[in-house]
């Protein structure tokens, strides 16, 4: 078992892939000699070369466009986009392109390609460095998408991306890389993709949640445990589409109570789709109405520090909700 | 401006009665199209503040049960003033020179007045007596009330009082509240509400259901009263100091049985402890998800019976009748199971329970009990039986001395479990322990072998763990 950041366990993670397999390479900005803006390539392009490890121009539609190209040809593309924000103009070719390709060639054609983007705040990026575009994408079918919180999940989870058939967006959370350390087992393994992970058992209220505001309910839950006597059972995501409906309904069923929290804007956020799911199928298991925590419904994060603390949610805005669904 | 007049009773006021009129509620304010909603709140109040419903008073005329009756008898009245009643169920029972019949109840309610004794006999259609239902709705929308009755409340001049705490909550009922409330026959009038506005959550469902099943208390404390039986329903009055209750059959087929017991089979009795801790822990685990899969509740008794079946196969003796000069051991082991119902015990018996698994003993002793509490045991239900086995401990007795169903060797009782403080590898520990009695025929047993009968079942008991299969 070894220790190391989330970071780590993603440079890790691309590092073992490329080395079992000659097909996997990386392309983005300022991934070769730079080793990524935040680091998360370093040292890849002095082990595998310029040929796998390839700095592109400043045109996102077109680094999506080329993965998607190679995959189709059998290589396994991991394209990195350098913030999700960026991610935009690569959408018509991820959504209208790689989404589609297995199922618009019947089967002929596949595209295994990995796209990885640092999503969220937390870094005084203001509106283009801190956005989390997941809604964005989705919803579309065709496309998994994975945003994992902890190092273990983000090693494992890269790794059943990349060996993954069908495209996956990889979001990272770009406040997590230095802040969040844990424990990454030596050996090879996966984190299956599609199934959500059980942080924390409890009896009071479910939090289901994914990225950095999952840590926030962990820490809230220990304090409030400690505090208060109030036990959380903390569901995990890791996956935000296929969503792990079994796990879903299973946590939200042993309660009744539940809290979604994401830093995604509330409005057609992933959590309304949770909550939709529970809703649906769980009315007479119900002993609250589901609540949603999730960012401000407006443009942008700001960029002013205190006006970003206001924006982004922390560790106490979410006990304090927690808090008063565990006592409704 | 068009006065609106209403009028209404309060009977607070010493000269008997006192006439409001509505205006004074009007000329408060000088809008008369909103006068009509303040008024409806006002009425309301006047409701909340006595008696939280307005009743009014139903008539229930004799019925013309067949073409040719023109008056009929009250036979017996099965309810009394006071007593709640539930559309449909019988109220009394009227004879008529063709036919006897029973007269249920249109509505429900509570019974209010017997207009017509036992042994009269009245034309059809008079009245016979007067049930209370409950309308709030009928006065607001204006509707008569029936002859006889007024609605009672106090005019508006005082204000409500809310000495009680916050309980706006507590009609919120959630939707899983509501299920399980359904699921398990929880009054939520009953429950208390812990969470905002005294809002009823599904915690405190929940803790209601794991408290009234078979509860494992702290040896010795009483935790919740204890509820108190009628007996004195069917009781006549002789004289001032002495109730008199009739003996039915039930209750002089029991004395006789008894009586033949105790005379003819000489006692003993004897008694081990088992700790149960493990059987507690399996239940708890299991009992949800097979009330959810079976629909029938998951009670120590079908453990236990298991038990004692499986030490009955192996100390057969146990399970045998005297016959003088021989003893008849049955090979069949059919349990009598000890039912008590509010006034007497009905011993229904289930066959051949070695052939059953828990599963199937859990669904047989719960359509025993329904049938037993309901009236329904037909005779042969209740015959064949070769061993008994009474829950005692559901009373909260830790300690019987049964008497033995005749013509049959032993009966068994499975106590109360406690938690107590024992010994285990000379350490203390908390642990689940219950009282297991027998009461033996000691022509045919003694202390060696149920001894070792007792030790089976203890030791099948104690082997109850999380890997016991119910199928």
């Amino acid at each position: 078992m070894a220790v190391m950041t989330y970071i780590q366990a993603i440079t890790s993670a691309m590092r073992e892939e490329m080395e079992r397999d000659d097909r996997v390479f990386v392309l983005g900005e300022d991934v070769g000699v730079k080793g990524g803006v935040f680091g998360a390539t370093k040292g890849l392009q002095e082990r595998f070369g310029e040929l796998r490890v390839l700095d592109t121009p400043l045109a996102e539609s077109a680094i999506a466009g080329v993965a998607i190209g190679a995959a189709m040809y059998g290589m396994r593309p991991i394209a990195e986009m350098q913030y999700a924000d960026f991610m935009l103009p690569a959408t018509n070719q991820i959504i209208n392109e790689a989404a589609k390709i297995r199922y618009r060639s019947n089967n002929d054609w596949n595209c295994p390609v990995v796209i990885r983007a640092p999503f969220g705040g937390g870094i005084f990026g203001g509106p283009y460095h801190s956005q989390c575009p997941e809604s964005v994408f989705f919803g579309t079918p065709g496309l998994k998408i994975v945003a994992p919180a902890t190092p273990y999940d983000a090693k494992g989870l890269l790794i059943a991306a990349i060996r993954d058939e069908d495209p996956v967006i990889y979001f990272e959370h770009k406040k997590c890389y230095q802040m969040i350390v844990g424990e990454v087992p030596d050996g090879e393994y996966v984190v299956p993709i599609g199934k959500a992970d059980l942080k924390r058992k409890g009896t009071d209220i479910t939090v289901i949640s994914y990225g950095l505001t999952l840590h926030f309910a962990l820490q809230a839950a220990e304090e409030l445990a400690a505090e208060e006597g109030i036990e959380a059972h903390v569901l995990d995501l890791r996956t935000i589409q296929p969503l792990d409906r079994e796990a879903i309904l299973e946590a939200a069923k042993l309660t009744g109570k539940v809290l979604i929290i994401h830093e995604d804007n509330k409005t057609g956020g992933v959590g309304a789709e949770v909550a939709a799911i529970i809703a649906e199928e769980l009315l007479y298991d119900l002993d609250a109405p589901i609540r949603r925590l999730c960012g401000y419904d407006v443009p942008a994060m700001p960029i002013s520090p205190p006006m970003e603390k206001f924006f982004m949610l922390n560790k106490d805005k979410v006990k304090t909700a927690m808090r008063e669904l565990a006592l409704y | 401006m068009k006065r609106r007049f209403l009028m209404f009773w309060t009977v607070d006021a010493p000269a008997g009665c006192r006439w409001h009129t509505a205006d004074r509620v009007l000329r408060r304010r000088s809008d008369t199209a909103s006068a009509g909603k303040r008024l409806q709140k006002y009425i309301r109040k006047g409701v909340d503040m006595v008696t939280q419903k307005i009743t009014r008073l139903l008539e229930i005329a004799m019925p013309q049960f067949a073409e040719s009756i023109v008056e009929a008898t009250i036979g017996k009245w099965l309810k009394k003033p006071g007593d709640r009643i539930e559309e449909y169920e019988p109220i009394c029972e009227i004879i008529s020179e063709k036919v006897t019949a029973e007269v249920p109840s249109t509505v429900s309610g509570r019974f209010h007045e017997i207009y017509v004794d036992e042994g009269q006999t009245v034309p059809v259609g008079s009245v016979i007596c007067t049930i209370e239902v409950a309308d709030e709705a009928g006065i607001l929308s204006g509707n008569q009330p029936a002859a006889g009755s007024h609605p009672e409340f106090r005019g508006g001049d005082r204000p409500a009082s809310s000495a009680s705490p916050d309980a706006s909550m507590r009609s919120r009922i959630s939707p899983v509240v509501r299920r399980l409330a359904d699921e398990h026959g929880i009054d939520l009038s009953q429950v208390e509400g812990t969470g905002i506005g005294g809002r009823i959550t599904r915690r405190d469902v929940l803790n209601v259901i794991e408290s009234s099943s078979a509860p494992v208390r702290s040896s010795g404390l009483l935790t919740k009263p204890a509820k108190t039986v009628e007996v004195v329903s069917e009781a006549r009055i002789a004289n001032d100091r002495e109730y008199i209750l009739d003996v039915n059959h039930v209750r002089a087929a029991i004395a006789s049985k008894m009586r033949q017991s105790v005379t003819e089979i000489p006692h003993a009795w004897t008694m081990i402890e088992a700790d149960v801790t493990n059987l507690v822990n399996l239940r708890n685990k299991l009992k949800d998800e097979f009330m959810r899969k079976e629909g029938v509740n998951l009670t120590y008794l079908a453990f236990v019976l298991k038990a004692v079946v499986n030490a009955i196969k192996d100390y057969p003796i146990m399970n045998s009748v005297w016959a003088v000069d021989k003893i008849i051991i049955k090979k069949d082991i059919n349990i009598s199971l000890a039912v008590g119902t509010e006034d007497a015990v009905y011993v229904p018996v289930i066959r051949n329970a070695d052939q059953k698994n828990i599963a199937g003993l859990a669904r047989e002793i719960d359509e025993l009990t329904k049938k037993a509490r309901a009236g329904k045991l037909k005779p042969e239900d209740m015959t064949g039986g070769t061993f008994t086995v009474n829950n005692t401990g559901s009373f909260g007795s830790i300690l019987s001395y049964p008497i033995i169903n005749y013509p049959q060797a032993a009966n068994f009782t499975f106590e109360a479990i406690v938690k107590r403080p024992v010994v285990i590898n000379d350490m203390i520990a908390v642990r689940s322990m219950v009282n297991l009695c027998l009461s033996l025929d000691h022509r045919i047993l003694d202390g060696v072998v149920c001894g070792r009968f007792l030790q089976r079942v203890k030791e099948n008991l104690e082997s109850y763990g999380p890997d016991t299969k119910l199928y």
